[in-house]
């Protein structure tokens, strides 16, 4: 199994070598990690936006020190930008010049046909690449349910065998199985067959303790009890009802802002003037801070 | 193993988790690759192979805790005996029946208050865990062989608890200044927020409390009666099964979470057809390339994709007492959808018609939406029942303008008339004026016509009607609409 000499060893490895580039994972992701790697699973990591679905995939790579190649989904994405293309211009440049050379004889079709569909006027597409790359990759579907069914049947094709047939050149078979994450954000029900040969894996928001952990982790310089409220301000915020709740990235932003603001506690004050690098709706703000009582606070009490 | 775990396969299965051969394969084969006494990394690797939506993961969660609870626990009164966490306990005589032949010590009723109380501030989870055990031998009174579920222990023990009373109190304690609560919380932060740090923390060791009196019960009760058995009695309808007129507020949560993807799918899908048949400007790369089969000559332009229209939707809705639960289903979806169409328009009845257009958009929250709705908008003008017939006749004086070729009117309603005229050929005219009339109907099919329902009166004049009592039923009309 070539992709498990190059997996995690075990899932407290995959914790302890995530943990190492910065990504702080708990036992959950580490054991799906580990179970993709062994079982040659593609990961379908679903969860709100910010908990750190592309974050994971990007740690992967990082932690393996495998290349990570990302193929962007968005509505219209084709077999083209997905797959393979043949480089047209190219193509016809050579055509041109054949002509130019022989005078108007040219050469025999059969030729030249030989000739423009070869590898050389091949364009790779991310799946492409991840396939054929000698070593093992990442490859990183992101978004995934943002294609339309079409080019996730496609992708789906591909991630059962592993392998592209391009009718003018044979089929390409993978040398090493790529280490696939497939990320959604829910805006859709993928289908089930893609869902089948996928490991399942739900990125929530964090507990507390592990938000704690990342916000220690990523805002160089932070006190310990500045994190603590950090965290909980934004624990209190998630159990309210808001159109978009913060996620980590934007907690870690506010945490990175009040250590700019030299800002010793997130207290009332603090936290509504600065509440819009937490939620980005008007009327969430105003909601917030009439839950959390903060525009009553006008003084802010002493530090002790 | 494989037989613990094939049962467990086919209680999912038969709480409406779709599981197939080849993801119990997985699962299979998933679990022989973890160590098999590690019970998180065995919840992970089943969840991760079985479970593949968001919403049956609380179907897994709870089939999950049934058939792998904490089986091997150790006698309990014994490691209370001997952890020596609670001295005071030593040498007291059995109180109360004690549990199951075990006849230890057990603590009296104002020893355990106390140990629970210490355990929710110190929140450590062992003796948070020791004092849920304790709680349950105390008051929970487990007899495995009744026919009662895990929740009906559950409420037994938390009121022989006091559980909200003993956080209401220590919140109390927590929030004057000095106290001991405070100091061992150990809370930061000042004032107003100060305050919610404390509720939240507090609130958060009380649930971790309640879930592990759960798995102690639930431990009891797999222990007498087997897996399967209790597994049966805690089965819950999925989500997207659960009737809207039913709905919990747990569930009409669940539901809203639900709902946004598919306001959006419905919104896209209503997109494409107007897509369908229209062509974009010339993609000169595409026709480029397909001329290379045919030696470089563009036989065969090729065209961009037009970039899709956002239609119409105009919203027309019943909010009379007898769809209420179904209403407020309603404002959500309305609520939902509004941020998908460009122009969706809405309106509610009873037995007059208001448009709540404005009055949805200057909504901060669906709470404050609903809540507006009751108040504002002037739905009766008679006897405060349903009269679809007059509603009809005052949406057409009002509305039937703005109905163009590119508006899908949307009505939801139960079509329960309470003997009033129909006006069907009010109806009529509405769909002749608008793209498509569509009907959902929050009745089981099966009631349909009977009594004061007359639906069939009006189904001639709509391009469709359908049932619509959960969200699975919504997610195929949705999917019809493509």
């Amino acid at each position: 199994m070539s992709a498990a000499s190059t997996g995690f060893a075990s899932p407290a490895e995959a914790l302890r070598l995530l943990g190492a580039v910065g990504y702080l994972a708990d036992e959950e992701i580490a054991t799906v990690v580990y179970l993709a790697s062994r079982l040659e699973k593609p990961i379908l990591v679903e969860g709100p936006a910010g908990t750190g679905k592309t974050e994971l995939a990007k740690s992967v790579a990082l932690a393996l020190e495998l290349r990570l190649i990302r193929l962007q989904c968005y509505e219209g994405l084709d077999e083209a930008k997905v797959l393979y293309e043949w480089n047209y211009r190219k193509q016809l440049l050579r055509i041109q010049v054949e002509r130019g050379a022989k005078g108007d004889e040219g050469p025999a079709w059969s030729e030249v046909e030989e000739d423009i569909f070869s590898e050389e006027f091949l364009l790779a597409r991310p799946v492409l690449q991840a396939i054929s790359s000698p070593e093992p990759v990442v490859l990183l579907v992101d978004e995934i349910d943002r294609v339309e069914l079409e080019t996730e049947a496609l992708l789906l094709e591909v991630l059962s065998d592993y392998q592209v047939s391009i009718p003018e050149l044979g089929t390409v078979r993978a040398t090493g199985v790529p280490l696939v994450f497939l990320t959604s954000n829910g805006t859709r029900e993928l289908s089930e067959a893609l869902k089948r040969r996928c490991l399942y894996l739900y990125l929530d928001y964090p507990t507390l303790e592990r938000e704690r952990a990342i916000v220690l982790e990523r805002v160089p310089g932070i006190a310990e009890h500045l994190a603590d409220e950090v965290v909980r301000v934004v624990a209190l915020l998630r159990g309210l009802e808001l159109e978009k709740h913060p996620s980590i990235s934007e907690t870690l932003d506010w945490a990175r802002t009040l250590v700019l603001l030299g800002a010793e506690h997130a207290d009332a004050a603090t936290t509504r003037s600065t509440l819009n690098l937490l939620l980005k709706y008007r009327s969430d703000i105003e909601t917030a801070a009439r839950e959390l009582a903060l525009s009553g606070a006008g003084v802010s009490p002493p530090a002790p | 193993m494989i037989d613990v775990l094939s049962r467990f396969i086919s209680e999912l299965r038969d709480s409406g988790v779709p599981v197939s051969t080849r993801e119990a394969i997985d699962a299979a084969v998933a679990v022989g690759e973890v160590p098999l006494l590690d019970r998180e990394a065995l919840r992970s690797a089943l969840g991760a192979t079985l479970i593949k939506s968001a919403e049956h993961r609380l179907a897994f969660t709870t089939a999950f805790d049934i058939f792998f609870s904490l089986r091997a626990a150790p006698p309990l009164i014994e490691e209370v005996l001997t952890s020596g966490e609670v001295p005071s306990m030593t040498g007291r005589a059995a109180e109360g029946s004690g549990q199951g032949g075990q006849g230890g010590a057990m603590p009296t009723e104002a020893e355990l208050a106390e140990m629970v109380r210490d355990a929710l501030l110190s929140g450590e989870a062992e003796r948070l865990r020791d004092a849920a055990r304790l709680s349950v031998a105390r008051f929970g009174g487990v007899e495995a062989s009744r026919p009662v579920g895990v929740s009906y222990y559950l409420h037994k023990t938390l009121r022989g608890v006091g559980l909200e009373d003993l956080l209401a109190r220590l919140l109390s304690g927590a929030l004057a200044p000095g106290s001991t609560e405070s100091a061992q919380l150990g809370l930061p932060g000042s004032g107003a927020l100060r305050e919610r740090f404390a509720a939240d923390e507090l609130g958060r060791r009380g649930a971790t409390f309640r879930s592990l009196v759960e798995d102690e019960i639930r431990r009891l009760l797999v222990e007498g009666r087997g897996a399967s058995s209790v597994a049966k009695s805690a089965r819950r309808p999925l989500i997207e099964d659960v009737d809207f007129m039913h709905a919990s507020r747990d569930e009409l949560a669940a539901m809203r979470r639900a709902i946004y993807p598919l306001a959006r799918i419905l919104a896209a899908r209503l997109a494409r057809r107007r897509r369908h048949g229209r062509r974009g400007p010339l993609d000169f790369r595409a026709t480029i390339r397909r001329s290379l089969s045919q030696g470089g000559v563009p036989l065969e332009p090729r065209f961009r994709p037009p970039h899709p229209a956002r239609p119409e939707l105009f919203v027309l809705a019943d909010v009379s007492g007898s769809v209420a639960s179904f209403a407020r289903f309603t404002v959500l979806l309305v609520y939902a959808i509004a941020a998908e169409f460009s122009k969706v328009r809405s309106a509610v009845f009873i037995d007059g018609v208001d448009e709540v257009t404005g009055l949805l958009r200057r909504s901060v929250s669906i709470a404050d939406a609903i809540e507006r709705l009751a108040r504002e908008a002037d739905v009766v003008q008679g006897d405060g029942h349903s009269d679809y017939g007059s509603a009809f006749r005052l949406f057409h004086e009002r509305h039937a303008r703005q109905l163009n070729a590119k508006t899908d009117l949307l009505i939801l309603g139960d079509a329960r008339n309470n003997y009033h005229a129909s006006e069907a050929a009010i109806l009529k005219d509405l769909q002749r004026r608008a793209h498509r009339v569509l009907w959902l109907n929050p009745e089981p099919r099966a009631y349909w016509g009977s009594g004061d329902s007359i639906i069939a009166e009006y189904a001639p004049f709509c391009d469709g009607v359908f049932e619509c009592r959960n969200l699975r039923q919504l997610q195929a009309f949705v999917d019809e609409l493509a």
